[in-house]
């Protein structure tokens, strides 16, 4: 089949094609040095919801106090939900990117975390881990791929450092302990960064048990009764939210009171609804977490935009983290000039930040994108809020041990 | 491994069983004359949750008081969807049934969430925490009224449909449906009182379940799978059968819990799913077909 043109058609459609072929480069340009799309990924429904939306209320306020700050902020938020499900999350940073993200920032969980930093790297756009632990996200060589949170070897090695600390101040050595841990990708990582490190660390106690559970039991009451079993000292959990209530309103049934109940290093304490659901009974627990830095004075801009913003609710790492995430992704873009995912990420890895709102060094990354500064605190429940008890030189309070018995507490 | 502990774990399962019995129960009593599986029923008894979550937040209601109430508003939904959205189904393939049951799941689940949002809620009464001391063992409290409760509703519901008319009319329906038309009887405003009736029980078990564990809207999925499981290894159609799947579960997962890993316990749930299927098709007390 052949197909007749006549001169003028000819000359017609060169002339087209000649406009869009000059037009598309400047397209580009504008593109890429646009306004910043940011793709914040979380679960904000499934059972990591009120995690996923506490990173999100982190991710909404950070152009305009950074904006307060005296920090451009030509941003615009794209939201996404996992679904709390990993699946969901690999589909979401997918269409993300498709709907013209040229960051991503999230997604609290390790498993979709995981997931959407295969994403990520194959589409070369960069992805900024806001909470999430799994080491072996930034093991595998990615280009693209940051994460400004702890290893689960890092929140380890950390958290049984500061036990040490804890044990010193309050004089109370536990001579066995219980590890309980959520069964997932987190929780699995945890339990193996506490079984290949904690030889190192000459604790002073026996591991008698190690329990684990799935993350969306609905009941553990089996596995505080086995717990209890044991009459350890200690007590060591690795839980989300909803199996962290759980666990200690079984251990209050049970009547299960080992002298301490300390984390090394996992969300569930010292979360809003934690407080919310069980008042007095969330007191005096012990979480060895990355945490704000109370002494920073963006930390207090940011919490007093907080407190404004969210009435009632819990400012926590979540929100920190998330915070920083996106005030990454802004100063690369500042620095860059460009939206393009190589440029940014060039940015990116030459981020080096002082003044931040978590605590540890500065905010910098490594060669395998992951920021190796970040310190942990000692976190104690008081007065139904999580308060800093350790290191001295930002504690908030005093450390308050052993724990008392849940019958007497008013 | 101390005997204490061996029967503490025990009777907690069995008394945990006991509540998923009653939770099945509903499932159970509709598939049983209506003969339509409710792949809403984690959600109806979502719904129920929610209710009394609010009758304890706004009027400080106790949910073991608000569950009356709470079970005559669900009998009203139940009987609703029967008469206008699932008996038009009823000679429908089963997949048809299927399809329109999981759309009202998916849109129950997107309701609870825009109106409550994904926080996990509960009802902390008084007793929430108590445990009673029966010689060397604890034995929480909450758990044993609700089991109470469970039986005491499967009896009462045993005897309305062994001695009130209603109830003889309903078995009549489910055992021979082209008899009871012969005879007169009213099978559709039959079936949608069955309907209701199951979601009654459903709302019981809802109101019931906020002492136990913590709800948010997408538990509502968990607890079909869960009730779907329990009645077909009771037996589906079976009211004794849904206690027994019930008993049975809570107990083998409390057991697979302490002698194996917890987290693997839910596995030897399934594990029993399958033996039923293969060797008693039926379930262990159903009738076959």
């Amino acid at each position: 089949m052949s197909i007749k043109l006549t001169r003028r058609q000819f000359a017609a459609s060169a002339a087209g094609a000649a406009l869009v072929a000059g037009s598309a480069p400047f397209n580009i340009v504008k593109a890429q040095t646009g306004k910043l799309k940011i793709g914040s990924i979380h679960p904000r429904s499934g059972f990591q919801a009120q995690l996923g939306i506490a990173c999100q209320r982190g991710i909404d306020l950070a152009p305009r106090v950074l904006q307060q700050l005296g920090i451009a902020a030509d941003v615009e938020i794209m939201n996404a939900d996992t679904e709390s499900n990993v699946d969901v999350a690999r589909a979401r940073a997918e269409k993300l990117i498709n709907d013209g993200a040229n960051v991503l920032i999230g997604a609290f969980d390790s498993g979709q975390s995981a997931a959407i930093a295969q994403v990520a790297e194959q589409k070369g756009v960069p992805y900024i881990i806001n909470v999430a632990a799994a080491p072996q996200i930034t093991e595998q060589g990615y280009k693209f791929v940051f994460r400004n949170f702890p290893t689960a070897p890092m929140l380890v090695g950390d958290g049984l450092n500061l036990m040490k600390g804890v044990f010193e101040k309050s004089g109370i050595t536990p001579k066995t302990a219980v590890f309980m841990h959520v069964n997932d990708t987190f929780g699995q990582s945890m339990a193996g960064a506490i079984k290949a490190m904690a030889p190192r660390f000459n604790l002073p106690f026996q591991i008698t048990e190690t329990i684990s559970y799935d993350p969306q039991a609905k009941d553990l009451s089996v596995e505080i009764a086995k717990a209890k079993a044991t009459g350890a000292d200690l007590l060591m959990p690795v839980t989300r939210l909803n199996d962290a209530i759980l666990m200690i309103r079984e251990m209050v049934k049970q009547r299960w009171e080992p002298k301490i109940v300390m984390s090394p290093g996992a969300p569930g304490f010292y979360e809003g609804q934690f407080y919310k659901t069980l008042g007095k009974f969330s007191n005096y627990l012990l979480t060895n977490v990355p945490w704000y830095n109370p002494r920073s004075s963006m930390t207090q801009k940011l919490l007093d935009e907080f407190t404004k913003t969210y009435k009632g609710e819990l400012f926590e790492l979540n929100v920190g983290f998330s915070f920083e995430a996106v005030m990454v992704a802004v100063m690369a873009h500042n620095a860059a000039k460009s939206t393009a995912g190589a440029a940014l990420a060039d940015a990116i890895r030459k981020t080096n930040i002082a003044d931040h709102v978590m605590a540890g060094g500065p905010l910098q990354f490594d060669a395998k994108g992951q920021n190796v500064n970040i310190k942990s605190v000692t976190l104690q429940n008081l007065d139904q809020r999580p308060k800093v008890v350790l290191p001295l030189d930002i504690a908030e309070d005093n450390l308050t041990l052993p724990l008392p018995s849940w019958q007497k507490r008013t | 491994m101390p005997a204490e502990l061996i029967l503490t774990v025990a009777v907690q399962g069995i008394l945990t069983g006991l509540v998923y019995g009653l939770m099945a129960l509903g499932l159970s009593v509709i598939f049983g004359v209506v003969r339509v599986v409710n792949f809403a029923h984690g959600e109806m008894m979502t719904i129920a949750s929610y209710a009394a979550i609010v009758a304890f937040g706004a009027w400080n209601i106790d949910p073991l008081v608000s569950m009356i109430p709470i079970a005559v508003l669900l009998f009203a939904m139940g009987y609703a969807m029967q008469a206008a959205l699932i008996n038009p189904f009823i000679n429908r393939p089963e997949h048809s049934q299927f399809i329109l049951l999981a759309a009202v799941a998916i849109i129950m689940v997107n309701g609870l969430l825009m109106i409550f949002g994904p926080d996990a809620r509960n009802v902390l009464v008084d007793y929430a925490l108590d445990s009673i001391e029966v010689g060397p063992l604890l034995i929480d409290k909450v758990r044993v009224i609700t089991a109470v409760l469970a039986l005491a509703i499967t009896a009462g519901l045993f005897a309305f449909f062994k001695l009130s008319r209603i109830g003889k009319a309903i078995r009549a329906c489910a055992d021979n449906h082209m008899g009871a038309l012969v005879v007169g009887l009213n099978v559709k405003r039959l079936y949608a009182l069955t309907f209701g009736i199951g979601s009654a029980i459903v709302g019981a078990a809802g109101a019931m379940m906020t002492l136990l564990i913590d709800t948010t809207p997408n538990v509502g999925p968990v607890f079909t799978l869960q009730a779907f499981v329990i009645v077909i290894i009771g037996g589906l159609g079976s009211m004794p059968g849904a206690l027994l799947g019930g008993v049975l579960i809570g107990l083998t997962e409390a057991m697979a819990g302490l002698f194996f890993a917890p987290s693997a316990k839910t596995m030897f749930g399934v594990a029993i799913l399958i033996l039923v299927l293969l060797f008693r098709p039926q379930g262990l007390l159903g009738r076959k077909a």
